[in-house]
């Protein structure tokens, strides 16, 4: 359209009424009010942000949470303990084994039992492995939004490599159920520590190309610098913890806080920035991925070293009992069949008993933390002494993180306000449960 | 401070509290809710900077009904605690902490949602998680497990012990 046509044309929509106001007679002057979500690329799942835009400043931003509630919490109280474990892995399902970690922590303090010795060290190497994969998401799905398109292939293209580790480790690729109440599923397989040890050699290098592409790059830089800022009293009041709190300038991490699992034994840093903006979490980040598999590589040392059994000896709560690889994947071990079937009556009691009713929890109520890649990921767990939860509370880190998101996206443009989600790492399975 | 000393150090100020499995727990009526919050925020000993989790926990036919759970942790000083309410049926009410604790607002929406518990003051006490136009509150006891219509089609989930019974 020319000049004089656009012209003409404004001086169109002028004359409509309904752009004046009734009482003065002046062309209004509004802002809008948009919705992105529930289906937008950039919200990581089904996160809805009501947006009140002035121009193209973010003056108000509300979100919208539950398209993804699934009601894990009440379904955990109508099965078994053990059972509980397939569930909470779904919560978060880019960290499950953080989940299945918080929640088995709590079981087991409930019973006052602890996993034996190289169980708690293949819980630490899963866990960390499993850090590094999240982050690893992160930072795929973040430089995807910013136009990095590359690190979107890169980002899943290693992960791939980690996934493929915890398939030859739990027999899947998420939603192990890996690590159970009193130990874990099974041992490593004998190719595991292989595999874990290759995969420990590749990811350094890749994070350092990773840093290459990113780290100076003046867009990258510019669409994340500054942008998303909360300060250290902020995150505290809306009680954001993990990483986008370690960017802001306080140093809290439960595994060197309230070591559990016997992360005291273990040599790692926790980074710490204190810009609080959006590359200041792409930097701790990326740091924490470093610091990962350098604690996976001390469990990986120490396993050698530390022979056992993976689950506590106790017929009462241990479950399942005992599982080898076959020719057609994970299942009863044939030797432990032979047992229960023609040697122990005892054994089979116990095995019948575990099936149908699983571990009789005493009554009790606690409180178990762990640091997942979001922060502290923690389960109130309830017993009144059953086989069966009385109430599994889930305290997930990115429900309490995106809380504070409108601090940090309003007054800032529309643009940057998808850089700043980006940099929160939601994930709405947590969120929504 | 271990758990004892810390439970000593609260039943300065509040009573009731126990130690076990490690853990601390105050049991607080709720008009002195705030003022404990308050105290153990204050205290520099004590420091309890983040309010990690609200929930609830229904007990229907006991009296109180209801547990309020505030989950409580000092990263300065690296310890936890655990304040509890007890709230009685059909009286489910119990103040806002949201002005102490900005973080405690979309608990307490959740809890609000969740077991229908009513906090006096919140700003915006909505629903979060469930659709605006849901009946009930899902996680009391009396509420099933599945037994609700769909949204769609008129078609309906059967109640979980009637699953593949047919």
């Amino acid at each position: 359209m020319a000049a004089p046509e656009m012209a003409a044309a404004r001086d169109d929509l002028a004359e409509v009424p309904e752009f004046r106001d009734p009482a003065t007679g002046e062309l209004r002057q509004e802002t809008m009010i948009i919705n992105m979500g529930p289906q937008h690329p950039s919200t990581h799942g089904v996160l809805r942000l009501v947006v009140e835009l002035d121009g193209e400043t973010v003056i108000r931003c509300s979100p919208v949470i539950g398209y993804l509630h699934t009601g894990i919490e009440k379904n955990c109280e109508y099965r078994t303990w053990t059972q509980g474990i397939t569930y909470v892995t779904r919560a978060d399902y880019l960290s499950p084994f953080f989940n299945e970690l918080a929640y088995c922590l709590g079981v087991e303090r409930l019973l006052g039992i602890e996993a034996p010795e190289r169980a708690r060290l293949i819980r630490v190497l899963v866990c960390e492995l499993n850090r590094v994969a999240s982050h690893l998401v992160w930072l795929a799905t973040g430089g995807l939004e910013l136009g990095a398109v590359s690190m979107a292939l890169y980002g899943f293209r290693e992960r791939e490599i980690i996934l493929d580790v915890f398939e030859a480790i739990t027999g899947l690729r998420m939603n192990h159920a890996y690590i159970r109440i009193g130990g874990v599923l099974m041992d490593l397989p004998d190719e595991g520590p292989r595999k874990i040890r290759d995969l420990l050699r590749v990811i350094p290098r890749r994070i350092d190309e990773y840093e290459t592409i990113l780290d100076e790059n003046p867009i990258w830089r510019e669409r994340n610098e500054g942008i998303g800022v909360l300060s250290a009293e902020q995150a505290l009041a809306f009680g954001v913890t993990g990483p986008l709190l370690r960017a802001s300038g306080v140093a809290a991490d439960l595994r060197k806080d309230m070591p559990y699992c016997g992360y005291e034994t273990f040599e790692f840093d926790v980074p710490v920035r204190t810009e609080g903006d959006a590359y200041a979490r792409y930097l701790i980040r990326i740091a924490e991925m470093r610091e990962s598999l350098r604690i996976a590589e001390q469990a990986i040392d120490r396993l050698d070293g530390t022979p056992g059994p993976v689950m506590v000896d106790d017929p009462k709560v241990g479950w399942p009992p005992k599982l080898s690889v076959g020719p057609d994947g994970i299942g009863n071990d044939p030797a432990y069949l032979r047992h229960i079937m023609e040697e122990s009556m005892e054994a089979l009691i116990h095995h019948f008993k575990m099936v149908t009713q699983g571990a009789q929890v005493p009554a009790g109520e606690v409180f178990s933390a762990v640091e997942s890649p979001r922060g502290e990921l923690g389960y109130l767990l309830v017993s009144d002494g059953g086989n069966r939860p009385y109430r599994v509370k889930i305290r997930d880190p990115s429900f309490v993180n995106l809380q504070a998101l409108p601090t940090a996206v309003e007054g800032y443009l529309i643009a940057d306000l998808i850089a700043a989600i980006a940099s929160f790492d939601p994930v709405m399975g947590g969120v929504d449960r | 401070m271990n758990a004892d000393e810390l439970a000593a150090r609260i039943r300065e100020h509040a009573p009731d509290v126990l130690a076990a499995r490690g853990e601390v727990t105050a049991i607080v009526e709720r008009h002195d809710l705030i003022d404990t919050l308050e105290w153990l925020h204050d205290q520099p000993d004590l420091a309890f900077d983040l309010l990690s989790s609200i929930t609830a926990t229904h007990w229907p036919g006991a009296d109180p009904a209801f547990w309020v759970d505030y989950e409580l942790r000092s990263m300065s000083l690296r310890h936890r605690a655990r304040v509890k309410v007890g709230l009685r049926g059909g009286d489910e009410r119990t103040p806002s902490v949201v002005g102490l604790y900005p973080t405690a607002n979309w608990h307490e929406r959740e809890t609000f949602d969740f077991y229908g518990i009513v906090f006096e003051g919140h700003p915006d006490l909505t629903r979060i998680l469930l659709p605006d136009d849901w009946d009930g509150h899902p996680l009391r006891k009396d509420e099933p497990l599945g037994g609700v219509p769909t949204w769609f089609r008129g078609a309906t989930m059967p109640p979980i012990d009637e699953r593949g019974m047919a």
